[in-house]
Formats: structure tokens, C-alpha cells, sequence
């Protein structure tokens, strides 16, 4: 029977996970920002059209999945810098695990302190 | 009769000859270059590409998200006066071209990985990123154009929209 391999930087456990979140987060954000060009494009259409399709996002439904879709967004930045650490820093594979716990760390805050204020605008009415 | 054996990359077997793939004068041999094939630098400069792209997305980004969601009144500031604001000022078109460039360029690069590494056949491989690029190309060239031949102060039934940053009617 085969032994686990041990000591390898990406294979369960944090680095893993953290890989597996960067690349469902990418693809997340990447889907979002194809149709969010599409929607900004229409200001070339006529103001009228923008406004509206724009007034769509202002519900408060939405208002959860922009909080969903920031979240991706902050956890994809930290998470990246903490790779570009990984790659360029003499010590960042060593540290490759406690920065994942920095960067978590620093996600729920970041996330915590924009959901408080977007969703008091989103849900406190206008 | 002693044997010498060297470390596994020094570069020399116990025969004495070379077998790291580096001739006499210390050249790699051709068969063992990693660069210099038909697709050369590509996949280094590509995967520096992302993390020079990375740190300055996460710039522009959060700039992006602050501006746009969390000043003043936030999402609820957001319509066409409000973009036709930002897009009368260059520093802000320039803002939103380096998004639009480096945040696609970033994402097609990394949907093209995830294409290099799920799809087994070469043809699915094929056309899936036929299918990438032709979608990168229409909004990267759509973006583009609006941001460069949107006008900020359109005329509507002969009515000059208000804004500040307008010209007197």
C-alpha cells in the first residue's frame, strides 16, 4: 500500500484548499466582470438604458450577491499576494500556511467592514 | 580501484561522462532546454504576467469598489451622470482602460490554465479557447470604444442633460 505523501506544498490542507478557492473565486469574477462590461457599455446606448439596467443591481437581493461577489474578489487579491509571496519570498514557502491564516484573517475584516456599510445603504433605503 | 561518485547534479556520471545534458563547454544541450522552443518565453512571461497584473488589479480593484460603493451615498449614486462624471475626467478613463486591459488579459490567462488542465482532448482544448479568446477580444474592443467615444454630455429631445462638468447649454 502506497504511503501518504508528506511534506508537499500543495496536496491537502492549506495549500490545497487555498488553490482550490483561488481558482473557484477567478472563475466567479471572471464571469462577472463579462457581463459587467457588457451593462457599463450601455451608457453608450442611451442614459435611459443604463439607468435601468443598472437600477437592477440596487436591490437589495443584489445587494447580498455584491457582497458575495466582493468577498471573491477580496479573498482572490489577499490570497494573491499571499502566491506572489510564495514565489518571490526566500522564506514563503516556509510561511505558505501561516500567511493563508493572515490572509483570512485580513478577508473577514476587509469583508465584515464592507458588507456593514453596503448593506446599511443597500437595505437602510434611499 | 576506488570509485568516485559524484552528487546527482554535478554534472558528471562515475564514467566520467557528461550526463547532466550539458556539453563540454557547459552549454545545455538542445534536447534539455526549457527555453528557446517554438513557443519560447511564453509560459514564464505569462505566469510573471499574472503577478505583476495581480498586485496592480488589487489596486485598482479596491480603488475601483471604494469609490464606486463606499463613498457618499454608495450604490445608490450610481447612474448614467454619475459614470458620465468619472468618464469626463482622463484620470479616470485611464483608471478603467488599465482595468478593463489588465483585469481581462489576467482572467483569460487564467481560465486558460484551467482549460489547459480539465479538458482531456485536444480538440474540446481546441475550441473551448477558441471561444475564450473570441469573447476576451469582443469585450476588451467594446470597453475600449466606450470608454474613448462616450460623451459625457448627451442631448436628449433637444434637452441637455445637467452635469456639472458640462459645458452652459
Amino acid at each position: 500500500m502506497p504511503t501518504k505523501p508528506a511534506g508537499t506544498l500543495y496536496r491537502g490542507r492549506e495549500g490545497m484548499w487555498s488553490w482550490v478557492g483561488h481558482r473557484i473565486t477567478g472563475v466567479v469574477i471572471f464571469f462577472f466582470l463579462l457581463v459587467h462590461v457588457l451593462d457599463t457599455s450601455l451608457v453608450r446606448v442611451s442614459p435611459e438604458a443604463y439607468t435601468a439596467v443598472i437600477g437592477t443591481y440596487k436591490n437589495p437581493l443584489m445587494a447580498l450577491g455584491e457582497t458575495g461577489l466582493v468577498a471573491a474578489i477580496v479573498f482572490h487579491a489577499f490570497n494573491g499576494l499571499r502566491i506572489i509571496a510564495v514565489d518571490f519570498w526566500k522564506k514563503g514557502a516556509k510561511y505558505q500556511r501561516q500567511m493563508l491564516w493572515v490572509v483570512l484573517a485580513l478577508w473577514i475584516v476587509t469583508l465584515a467592514a464592507f458588507a456593514i456599510r453596503h448593506l446599511s445603504l443597500a437595505f437602510g433605503g434611499h | 580501484m576506488t570509485a568516485t561518485i559524484d552528487s546527482p547534479r554535478s554534472g558528471r556520471n562515475s564514467s566520467g561522462k557528461n550526463s547532466s545534458g550539458r556539453n563540454s563547454s557547459g552549454k545545455i544541450a538542445p534536447q534539455y532546454r526549457r527555453t528557446g522552443g517554438s513557443r519560447g518565453n511564453f509560459e514564464m512571461l505569462a505566469w510573471l504576467f499574472m503577478r505583476l497584473s495581480g498586485v496592480v488589479l488589487v489596486v485598482l480593484i479596491f480603488g475601483h469598489l471604494f469609490v464606486n460603493l463606499m463613498v457618499g451615498e454608495g450604490i445608490h449614486a450610481i447612474d448614467f451622470g454619475f459614470v458620465a462624471g468619472k468618464w469626463a475626467d482622463p484620470f479616470w478613463q485611464v483608471w478603467d482602460l488599465a482595468m478593463l486591459w489588465l483585469a481581462m488579459l489576467h482572467g483569460t490567462n487564467g481560465v486558460r490554465t484551467i482549460i489547459n488542465d480539465y479538458a482531456e482532448k485536444d480538440s474540446t482544448r481546441l475550441w473551448l479557447k477558441i471561444v475564450l479568446y473570441a469573447a476576451t477580444t469582443v469585450i476588451i474592443v467594446l470597453g475600449t470604444l466606450v470608454i474613448f467615444t462616450f460623451n459625457p454630455c448627451p442631448v436628449v429631445d433637444g434637452v441637455p442633460l445637467p452635469g456639472g462638468f458640462c459645458p452652459a447649454a
